[in-house]
């Protein structure tokens, strides 16, 4: 009866939008597909923690956790270093957005997964990174490498800058001060026309070059954020399981208790915020080179919401899993390119199924800590 | 010769927002000894103990540690002044192994002495001693190293709790409830577990519900209502006091 009911409801809510006809076609489907749902349902979860008792099983054997799982990374690597040879250049172009959103994911999961704060506005950091390299090569000329360190330094201060008066706050209200600021930055760089050119944006800025190398060519580009990638992962990895990664963790589980265990709550979430932009302005300098062009467009706060789906999807904290949500969401746009207007849809229905099925994530049902 | 001073509350006001919750505290607990508030729900005794620790600031009143004033400093360097704290509700880090729980007493080692890295790479001589220590006085805990904390029993997360505030060797222990939700056995075997800390030479301040283990226990007494010290004295005359017989032990 309750399937009917829904069904009959959506297809009223859909009437004034395509008519009668279309209206009883999407009646019938939608309440057959819940009633088949009905009954799938419960076998469904039934099914899922076998599956995840199976899954156990394999990765308990010896062979796996000796040999399979440690060299797995290596596979990756391996796999992805050899990329240029086997795939066409748009897979590349992809790749590269892969990679750059590989790099921002693990910075907000440092302040999100680690330190457990969140934060609405990173893109800002990011347009930040964007910006600087921008306008150091538009203005002055200054090439990529001597403009990195600038670019990176700009957004790690604003980090520092942001989170000295936003670490007062906790919870909800530091969330909406960091999206405040997103949306100040984003806001300034749309009117600061004099500096930024406004809503045009900035364009010819140089692709970067290695020595006299140029890298304006997809494939070398493409290693430059391989490379960029693999050490954002290394790092972060390594910061984790330094002293400075098991007090966010502590802050993150019990800020009170942490704080009592003699951790400088305060400080070391200075240090989550800024480390967490650090990243962000590297992601933002490497973009701002891919795209030769940048405008206040592509920081919006919609591209922040992207980025802490990616962290949620894969599951706070776990870097595999954040590499992971990464590629998802990068990929499936793309692969859903053919069904244009629905994608947006499906791409958030997928992240509701999986928030019914697996909250935690996809990798979040492992211990967070190494 | 009385043993010296080490704690001392002087007309401690502390307040959550427009409730005032400690009233004009003073109290004192001198080296070696242990002391105990008892006190009902409300009494103030465990915002006492988080306005010691720091996480609560104190609106009026000092207080003094080893003849510091240590009023208004943040948590974390009081930690490292030597007060650790095992909260109310044990408060350990549920998704961090043992290991790693107890590891994380070493942020309150201050750096000039040498502060460890609870890296477990670095884990240094000292870590090892440390933890070997507090297997020592709780070796269930050494059988359980690399489980999660979330996953011990609660008689057991009070060990860790404590074991976890013996890592940075601290000269006073703050303990809140240890007894809190335990089995009458366990609940033993942790006051004297704190009977040992306190014979190694640790002073121990000790909130309880449980008012006659308490008085067994300590040295000192101090009777808590409203937020101020109704009774204090030692736990030997308490335990005989008319009143509170009749009002804390039920009888």
């Amino acid at each position: 009866m309750k399937p009917l009911i829904i069904g009959l409801w959506l297809s009223l809510l859909f009437l004034p939008f395509k008519g009668p006809e279309a209206a009883l076609w999407f009646f019938l489907i939608s309440s057959s597909t819940l009633c088949a749902w009905k009954e799938v349902a419960p076998r469904v979860r039934t099914v899922i923690p076998a599956l995840e008792a199976g899954m156990r099983r394999l990765t308990d054997r010896a062979f796996f956790t000796e040999t399979v799982s440690p060299s797995l990374p290596y596979a990756a690597i391996a796999a992805f270093s050899l990329l240029p040879f086997l795939v066409r250049d748009y897979f590349l172009d992809v790749a590269i957005m892969v990679g750059i959103y590989v790099i921002l994911a693990l910075g907000l999961n440092v302040v999100v997964g680690f330190a457990g704060l969140l934060n609405l506005g990173f893109v800002a950091f990011y347009a930040l990174g964007a910006y600087a390299y921008a306008l150091l090569n538009t203005s002055w000329g200054i090439g990529f490498w001597t403009a990195l360190p600038f670019a990176v330094g700009l957004s790690t201060a604003a980090g520092f800058l942001l989170a000295v008066p936003a670490l007062r706050l906790r919870g909800d209200y530091l969330a909406i001060v960091t999206l405040g600021f997103g949306e100040i930055t984003r806001l300034v760089l749309n009117n600061f026309d004099s500096l930024t050119r406004g809503p045009n944006g900035i364009s010819g800025i140089a692709p970067p070059s290695f020595f006299s190398i140029h890298l304006g060519t997809l494939t070398l580009f493409y290693y430059l954020v391989f490379l960029a990638t693999l050490a954002t992962i290394f790092v972060t990895a390594r910061v984790r399981s330094s002293k400075i990664g098991r007090a966010w963790i502590a802050i993150r589980e019990d800020e009170i208790a942490a704080s009592t265990m003699g951790i400088n709550t305060t400080l070391y979430k200075l240090y989550a915020f800024a480390f967490g932009a650090f990243w962000a302005g590297l992601a933002g300098a490497i973009f701002a080179a891919k795209m030769r062009f940048v405008s206040p467009e592509s920081f919006t706060f919609l591209e922040s919401v992207l980025i802490l789906c990616m962290v949620i999807l894969g599951g706070l904290g776990s870097i595999p899993g954040v590499v992971v949500g990464a590629f998802i969401l990068v990929l499936l746009p793309e692969v859903l390119r053919e069904v244009q207007i629905y994608r947006m849809l499906a791409l958030g229905a997928g992240l509701v199924i999986l928030m019914v099925f697996r909250p935690q994530g996809l990798f979040g049902g492992k211990r967070v800590s190494p | 010769m009385p043993a010296a001073e080490m704690l001392k509350l002087e007309d401690v006001h502390t307040f959550y927002g427009p409730v005032e919750a400690l009233k004009g505290l003073s109290i004192e607990v001198r080296q070696g000894e242990i002391v105990c508030m008892i006190g009902n729900n409300g009494a103030g005794k465990s915002t006492a103990l988080m306005t010691i620790s720091g996480v609560l600031k104190p609106r009026t009143g000092a207080i003094f540690f080893c003849g510091e004033r240590i009023t208004g400093l943040a948590p974390h360097t009081i930690a490292r002044m030597g007060i650790s704290q095992v909260p109310e509700g044990r408060r350990i880090f549920p998704k961090l192994t043992v290991r790693e729980n107890l590891e994380m007493g070493l942020y309150a080692v201050p750096a000039r002495r040498g502060g460890d890295s609870p890296n477990r790479s670095s884990g240094s001589d000292r870590c090892e001693s440390r933890l070997e220590k507090v297997f020592a006085l709780f070796p269930v805990l050494k059988d359980r190293q690399k489980q999660a904390g979330g996953t011990l029993s609660g008689g057991e997360q009070q060990m860790l709790a404590i074991g976890r505030a013996l890592m940075s060797e601290p000269k006073l222990l703050l303990l809140d409830e240890p007894s809190l939700g335990l089995a009458p056995l366990v609940a033993h075997r942790i006051f004297k577990t704190i009977q040992e800390i306190n014979r190694e030479g640790v002073t121990v301040l000790l909130v309880e519900q449980n008012a006659r283990a308490a008085l067994r226990l300590s040295h000192k007494g101090y009777v808590l209502e409203n937020g101020r010290v109704a009774l204090e004295g030692p736990s030997g005359e308490l335990l005989n006091d008319e009143r509170i017989r009749k009002t804390y032990l039920g009888e």
